[in-house]
């Protein structure tokens, strides 16, 4: 019988999303129901006097409104959950309501709760506040000067944290280097718009103390353990569901003050309370990403060896440190240094920063698109410098295959890799040598063509939990499922993580399916409610199939293993002389004494006939808790044109060839990639999230913020090399991420090769036609620009 | 992104929403609502009365006029798109519309709401500056015809009076065997333009006859620029075109934003009516 893992059957939980019949948080609807506003900060940093709530209060249909001293002393601020040790971090408290201070334009200061969202947003406007406004800082590396503006009293000159990661010898390095190069790189802050904006119901029966949230959560089992703390009640008593999620990115991990302020309002008015942000709400309130200012430096030899990479990076946090923050730009971005590279000697200097802007956390790919454009960039950079193919730069310097498990300098050790493979490949897809001609002849024509490469290994699969509490995470790392099979046979599975768009309700029933001979439509896949299933740490990470995906496998083979034990009974045969064939055991020898999974399971449940001390039911629970992570990796090539008049690029094609161990589907890790891809495009072409002096954001809405079009992208042609992981049984790497981290500086690295010729060495990202021209005026000596 | 309250009247016909109009009550128009609603939800706008507009067959629909044609200000994108004698007439339009927005702003964003909101980025005014339409306005108290070319006042600014309403849109004639073309560039965001040119170029035997040339997206409202008059008499060659582009933003205080400073803006200005200009002058019957 042909097996489902890897088939590229249609995603299951397509027909209900695209035909509206799907429920996110918003379409909760509940007897009683009441609606939420929250008051935000129109100030990036104020001193907050009194906030005036009279009026609000007496308005139709209000039923309370609270400002942030009302609530202060009930609640647990928001805790920052991953608290990096060795950098002396730094987390000052993050009030649900803004106390005392404003520290972003978007910052909760008061809410209200009326009988219809209406009312409550109409009473907003009602509430006088008096802000004693402050100076502003929204760009990390100004933020950390003597004399920038200082957000929190207890923290000098804003500095969250400064992390250090070092191996080897940078210095002596870099002294003994026969060449160096060396870029200031900005990489911008990015707004995640997720489709579906953040929402929250909560509902509290005071009968029961029972509280329910059905928020839109990438991992119910943190928000609830969270809401717990914040909220100060029983972690038992808190249920926390996340419905059909809209896309996350990174953004619906935190648990934000909104969500638990409902929680709040419902314990106190006794009746189901909505929020639902707005998208320019959701500009503003939702976390950021990215928002590093980078000096980095890379060394190396004459003939292309890479010694050495030093960087010193300002990371900006916004206004507080938000859930994972602090993580985000050290362990997942410091620790990759050496990218696909054997580059012995590294040291990285990383200073956390507060901002007066919307806090910052992991958003897809979170600190790896980070590093990988920074040595992408600084490999091109070196190439260029020694008057060496970008191409043989790479080749020379990657981990060879042989050489895994690999302990880069950085401490880290890489699980499997082909790095030569996936850049063959991908030449070989593009023709590389042609295309080098090609650009020699448009040079001449005055055309400038350019091709970029970045090769990349990345770190997923969150992760072995004793690695997790040693860097501070305040979580496990471990997923879990329950595998569930009823009388008729048909399975349910039951899974700590919580697919919001990555398609596991189809992949995880392909890895089930396959364990007990059957189609996939017999398996189920339920996540998102914690009174269901199983204690695990939700979606993000690419984590999701690694690790979850492996606790499906163990807990199916559980199942299978009893269901073994009473077909064994059944049919009056020792165990070891069963085979398995198609969907049932067979004695060996007598192909016709058979009895199939459905059966077993029947006799399982039904208990009638049961083999001595075995127990009824047919059910089980696995944890998988990995040894390591897991390192994808691959190359993307990009070749663009350059309209020298007016700074457009335009992607030519795009080449995007993977490595995430054996596809469990490939359309659905194509689908993955291309997401990737598109977002990683957009990252380095059009989207930046820009605050302008006095903090306000620039980019509040979706005519200023420039979410990629499908019109406005390129062809994406895929590929897949396929090198198991030894980390999991079933070999998986994750490829959520690897389209983000890969192709942004395949991009960039395009267009800096097209305009080699002008002597253009570096442009900051998004390359805008604007932003190129000035590069273009400046390179041709017109001074246009800046 | 909820409106303040407002009541909402659906007019019958045009006598009905001048009646509500002339209230001066703060009533406003809407059309497609494309405009209008993104402002009522930021609150920008607090009207305390919309009458709608949208439905009435009398301002819908494109006739021909002699030589020319009317456009009623209801007519949305779409039925500008299918319309025959528009694409006969002018080709232009149906170039411009189809950068407009998306299929479901055309669906429902009229032209004469458009118009009426006046954004200095939008494309339209350019292509009626361009073919220096006539806008029928009307209020209780009568009725009159501006020209685009006066009508744009400022940015969101226009010369209609509170109580006035635009009626239709009337299209001149173009020169027999003119050319036409719109270029823009888009910002990448809103898709709006960062810098538009509508040109008209009409030949005669070897030489330029007539020529127009409006801008949009360059300054607070949309322009004619002078300069074009310089092609008319020339043989519209790649030099003499240059010389009449080089002008698209001469003396004009151009924008600057986060996506386009000043001196880049001025520069697509440049390039977009160079563009323009060659585009119409290669479509003009020689
Ligand atoms: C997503 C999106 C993308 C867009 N992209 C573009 C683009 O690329 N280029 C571009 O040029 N435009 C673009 N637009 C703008 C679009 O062209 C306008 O929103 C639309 O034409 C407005 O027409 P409407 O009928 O919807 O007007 P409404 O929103 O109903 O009204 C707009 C204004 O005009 C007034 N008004 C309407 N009709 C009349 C009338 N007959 N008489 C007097 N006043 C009137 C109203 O009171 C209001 O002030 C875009 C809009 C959206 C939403």
């Amino acid at each position: 019988m042909p097996t489902l893992f890897g088939s590229g059957i249609k995603r299951r939980e397509d027909p209900r999303l695209i035909t509206g019949r799907a429920t996110y948080t918003d379409d909760v609807k509940l007897p009683g129901l009441i609606y939420l506003a929250i008051l935000r900060s129109p100030y990036a940093h104020a001193k907050l006097g009194k906030v005036d709530t009279k009026a609000a209060k007496a308005a139709p249909g209000v039923l309370a409104v609270y400002a942030g001293a009302d609530i202060t002393d009930r609640v647990v601020p928001v805790p920052c959950a991953w608290n990096v040790p060795n950098c002396n971090l730094k987390t000052p408290p993050h009030p649900l309501l803004a106390h005392q201070k404003v520290r972003y334009v978007g910052d909760g200061v008061a809410m209200v709760i009326a009988e219809s969202r209406a009312a409550a947003r109409d009473a907003l406007d009602l509430i006088e506040v008096d802000y004693e406004p402050l100076k502003a800082v929204t760009d990390p590396e100004r933020a950390c000067q003597q004399g920038a503006p200082q957000l929190h009293a207890d923290v000098p000159n804003n500095l969250a944290f400064t992390w250090v990661v070092a191996g080897g010898n940078a210095d002596e390095a870099f002294a003994k280097a026969e060449a160096k190069v060396s870029l200031r790189i900005v990489q911008q802050r990015l707004l995640p718009t997720a489709m579906e904006p953040r929402a929250a119901v909560a509902s509290y029966n005071a009968g029961t103390g029972q509280l329910t949230l059905w928020a839109t959560s990438q991992n119910p089992h943190i928000h609830r353990f969270l809401c717990s703390v914040m909220l100060k009640i029983p972690e038992h008593r808190v249920r926390v569901i996340a419905p059909e999620v809209g896309g996350g990115f990174g953004s619906k991990i935190p648990c934000y003050a909104d969500e638990v302020l409902a929680c709040l309002a419902s314990m106190d008015l006794g009746r189901p309370v909505k929020w639902t942000e707005d998208r320019s709400e959701n500009y503003k309130a939702t976390i950021h990403g990215r928002d590093h200012v980078e000096y980095v430096e890379m060394c190396g030899t004459r003939d292309g060896k890479i010694t050495g990479l030093r960087t010193r990076v300002y990371a900006g946090l916004g206004g507080y440190a938000s859930t994972a923050a602090p993580g985000v730009p050290t362990i997942l971005h410091g620790l990759m240094y050496s990218g696909a590279y054997t580059i012995p000697n590294i040291h990285g200097t990383v200073h956390g920063v507060y901002t007066t802007a919307t806090p910052v956390d992991a958003y897809r790919g979170a600190g790896r698109p980070e590093a990988t454009y920074l040595i992408e960039r600084l490999v091109d950079t070196l190439a260029r410098e020694i008057g060496m193919d970008p191409v043989e730069v790479r080749r020379k310097n990657f981990i060879p295959k042989d050489a895994f498990p690999y302990t880069v300098a950085t401490g880290l050790t890489y699980d499997s890799g082909n790095y030569h493979g996936t850049l063959d490949k991908a030449l070989g897809m593009l023709d590389y040598g042609a295309f080098r001609a090609e650009q020699e002849k448009a040079r001449q024509q005055g055309r400038y063509l350019g091709v970029g490469v970045s090769s990349y290994a990345e770190i997923c699969g969150l992760g072995p939990s004793q690695v997790a509490g040693a860097v501070g995470f305040g979580g496990g790392l471990y997923d879990s499922a329950v595998v569930r099979v009823y009388p008729t046979g048909m399975v349910r599975v039951y899974i700590g993580t919580k697919p919001h768009g990555q398609g596991e309700e189809t992949t995880f029933a392909q890895i089930v399916a396959d364990e007990f001979g059957y189609p996939v439509e017999s398996v189920e896949i339920v996540h998102g409610d914690t009174e269901s299933t199983p204690q695990g740490w939700g979606t993000y990470g690419s984590r999701t199939t690694a690790v979850g995906g492996t606790a499906v496998k163990l807990a199916a083979q559980r199942v299978k293993e009893k269901a073994k034990k009473v077909a064994a009974h059944l049919l009056e045969a020792n165990e070891a002389d069963l085979e398995w064939k198609d969907d049932a055991w067979v004695v060996r020898g007598s192909p016709d004494k058979r009895k199939s999974f459905a059966e077993a399971a029947l006799m399982a449940n039904v208990a009638w006939n049961l083999p001595a001390g075995v127990e009824p039911g047919l059910e089980a629970t696995a944890f998988f808790d990995p040894t390591n992570f897991v390192y994808p990796f691959g190359t993307h090539l990009c070749t663009v044109e350059v309209n020298p008049e007016t700074g457009q690029v335009t992607v030519l094609r795009y080449i995007a060839v993977d490595d995430c161990g054996p596809p469990i589907n490939p359309m659905i890790v194509e689908g993955q990639v291309h997401g990737g891809v598109i977002q990683g495009i957009g990252e380095a072409l059009q989207e930046m999230a820009v605050y302008d002096a006095e903090g306000q954001l620039l980019t509040g809405t979706m005519m200023d913020y420039a979410v990629p079009k499908a019109s406005q992208m390129p062809k994406i042609e895929t590929a897949h090399t396929v090198t198991p992981s030894p980390v999991n049984p079933l070999g998986v790497k994750g490829v959520g991420e690897t389209g983000t981290i890969a192709s942004v500086a395949a991009v960039v690295n395009a267009v800096c090769d097209a305009l080699a010729p002008l002597g253009i060495k570096h442009i900051d990202k998004p390359l805008t036609p604007a932003r190129v021209w000035a590069a273009i005026q400046q390179a041709k000596g017109n001074g246009g620009g800046r | 992104m909820i409106p303040q309250t407002f009541d909402y009247v659906r007019a019958r016909n045009v006598g009905d929403a001048l009646k509500a109009l002339a209230a001066k009550d703060g009533t406003k128009v809407i059309a497609g609502g494309h405009s209008l609603i993104p402002l009522l939800k930021f609150r920008l706008a607090q009207p305390a009365r919309l009458v709608d507009i949208g439905h009435l067959d009398e301002l819908r629909g494109v006739t021909e006029v002699r030589r020319g044609a009317k456009i009623g200000a209801a007519t949305t994108y779409r039925d500008l798109l299918e319309s025959k004698l528009l694409a006969e007439r002018y080709p232009i339009i149906a170039e411009v519309t189809s950068g407009i927005g998306d299929l479901q702003v055309r669906n429902k964003g009229t032209i004469g709401g458009g118009l009426a909101h006046a954004d200095p980025a939008a494309d339209m005014p350019a292509v009626m500056l361009a073919l220096d339409a006539q806008l029928v306005l009307r209020s209780k108290r009568g009725k009159r015809t501006v020209a685009a070319r006066e009508f744009f006042q400022g940015a969101f600014s226009t010369a209609m009076a509170e109580d006035e309403l635009l009626i239709a849109i009337a299209l001149p004639p173009l020169p027999r065997g003119a050319g036409t073309a719109y270029v823009s560039f888009e910002q990448a965001a809103s898709g709006y333009a960062l810098a538009g040119a509508a040109a008209v170029v009409k030949r005669s035997r070897s030489t330029v006859a007539h020529c127009t040339l409006a801008m949009t997206g360059i300054s607070d409202r949309p322009y004619l620029v002078r300069a074009a008059e310089q092609l008319v008499g020339t043989q519209g060659l790649p030099d003499a075109i240059e010389h009449v582009a080089a002008q698209a933003a001469a003396g004009v205080e151009v924008n600057g934003d986060i996506h386009a400073p000043a001196d880049y803006r001025r520069h697509l200005a440049v390039v977009a009516a160079r563009r323009a200009l060659q585009k119409a002058f290669v479509r003009s019957k020689k």
